[in-house]
């Protein structure tokens, strides 16, 4: 067993990283097939000229920013209230939003969409799809929050408040410095989460607000071009430096 | 502080009733209606969507979910455990190497299936290699059936099993071991009759993280069955765009989560402090 845990272990390890590995390696051929034909840098002038891609990269910063913004907020302020004292209605309907399915949450927001614009004759578009993103970030947030907060001494909060200062001042004085490297790790996983989502985008966006997950997606069913591999591989090192950013961040 | 509170718990209701609670609600509102003349929804109200569930052809597919989803839950279950039982037996590196295995499930899920499809496709680096070394004269169809979405979603969620089964095996008291070796029991006794039923609450927990996403796979079935191998997250989908049946289309979304959270139920109540 101690000989044949590390071996194990290796191999393991290259069945989860080779095939991103070898992806991004292929970014680099200059042949359009699976034959290593020599060193280029063409795809990736490729993406970078490609008008289409420029404006889903837009887009999808847009979303993710937004989204972030408005859902670390709500979910801090939420975070913060469940700890104070417990609602089950809000960690109920966070959880259930968890283990629901991708595609039912996506197929319940587009009816809603259909439903409430139809009164209001807006089309599909960026709003639907940001909303769309809160939703489902919501409970990412709340969790990083509530760990982060079960490590605060809730004595602090008492002594500043015995020492004159109110409920605002102590929250915002007190507890939101030490729970701004857990705001920092939700706003990161949030964003992470929210750039990285196909399944209920592409079913809530509308002409205006193709994302960089629906061009992949769309250039994958197409086929073969090394483009993709490059694009796929500058979002997977953007995506990782992020992760390892918010990890650290929830350490502190 | 109870009115500061309630300020603050404030959004979060905004956001939970009405962007989760209502649309679902919704859901099962158009379960109960007849499909529009264009596609909408109608009344009169009626439980026929349900009913049709029960048509062979989708039970085909609800069944076809079920073993795929099975068959991959226990591939991560035979791959998870031993790596688990490295990470925890890492010593001072545990958190490196439990990161090592949870970083590539936060890179994006979609390029990580395009990655699988790259590599199986006729022209893809595993067809070309076999090729080359004249292993095989035509291209071997690897993509596009059940085997290589069995593979994404093994691919995909092994990082769900790893996680619970490393936080049982962490706990376990090394006491115990000790005592087992002094007993006479060699490596392999002591894992399958202390560690495996001593590991029993993470194995059931990593089975269900598993399974559930497999259940209501969509991605990966599309992209690595390309079609063919149809699931009850691509007949959901195909009902609310292709199909335009949004009555059916919805209670199947029901059937989908009742699974779920049914499974949820059964497991948690067998096993008390699960996750």
């Amino acid at each position: 067993m101690k000989r044949f845990l590390p071996l194990y272990a290796v191999a393991a390890y290259a069945f989860l990283y080779l095939p991103l590995l070898v992806l991004s390696m292929f970014s680099f051929n200059s042949s359009r097939f699976s034959v290593w034909e020599g060193f280029t840098l063409k795809w990736y002038g490729e993406v970078f000229g490609n008008e289409n891609l420029l404006e889903a990269t837009i887009n999808s910063l847009t979303i993710g920013l937004v989204c972030t913004a408005i859902a670390t907020a709500v979910g801090t302020l939420a975070g913060y209230a469940i700890w104070k004292r417990k609602s089950s209605f809000i960690t109920n309907s966070l959880y259930l939003s968890l283990l629901t399915p991708e595609i039912v949450t996506g197929v319940s927001l587009l009816a809603f969409f259909q439903f409430v614009f139809r009164f209001l004759s807006v089309p599909l578009g960026m709003h639907t799809v940001i909303l769309a993103h809160v939703s489902f970030c919501l409970a990412y947030v709340v969790i990083v929050i509530l760990a982060r907060l079960r490590t605060f001494d809730k004595a602090l909060e008492e002594a500043s408040m015995d020492l004159g200062a109110n409920e605002w001042q102590t929250f915002w004085y007190v507890t939101v410095p030490a729970m701004l490297p857990g705001i920092a790790a939700a706003a990161l996983l949030c964003f992470t989460v929210s750039f990285d989502d196909y399944v209920i985008t592409s079913l809530v966006a509308g002409v205006d607000s193709e994302t960089l997950p629906m061009v992949i997606y769309s250039m994958a069913r197409k086929g073969v071009s090394p483009a993709v591999n490059a694009l796929s591989a500058m979002i997977t090192v953007a995506l990782g430096v992020f992760v390892l950013l918010a990890g650290r961040m929830e350490r502190k | 502080m109870q009115r500061l509170r309630a300020w603050f718990l404030a959004p979060g209701y905004l956001v939970t009733v009405g962007l989760f609670a209502v649309p679902m609600l919704i859901v099962c509102a158009y379960s109960l209606l007849s499909r529009g003349p264009y596609g909408g929804v109608t009344t009169p109200w009626t439980l026929e969507n349900y009913l049709r569930v029960f048509d062979p052809l989708y039970l085909t597919i609800l069944w076809r979910s079920v073993w795929i989803s099975a068959v991959s839950t226990a591939f991560c279950l035979l791959l998870g455990f031993p790596l688990a039982l490295f990470v925890a037996r890492a010593g001072k590196r545990r958190t490196l190497f439990l990161n090592l295995v949870m970083l590539p499930f936060w890179t994006s899920f979609l390029i990580r299936t395009y990655a699988w499809m790259f590599l199986l496709r006729d022209t893809g680096l595993i067809n070309t290699v076999l090729q080359a070394l004249h292993l095989t004269g035509a291209p071997l169809p690897l993509l596009f059936n059940n085997g290589a979405v069995i593979l994404g979603l093994v691919y995909g969620y092994l990082p769900f099993m790893v996680l619970p089964l490393y936080a049982t095996l962490e706990k376990l008291d090394p006491a115990l071991l000790d005592a087992a070796q002094d007993l006479g029991a060699s490596p392999w006794v002591t894992l399958w009759t202390v560690i495996v039923p001593l590991s029993k609450t993470g194995m059931m927990a990593g089975c269900l993280l598993v399974f559930i996403p497999c259940l209501g796979a969509y991605l990966t079935p599309d992209l690595l069955g390309g079609g063919k191998t149809v699931m009850i997250g691509n007949l959901v989908q195909n009902q609310f765009t292709t199909a335009r049946d949004w009555p059916f289309g919805s209670a199947v979304s029901l059937l989908l989560l009742i699974l779920v959270l049914g499974l949820l139920r059964l497991v948690a109540r067998k096993e008390e402090n699960l996750l």
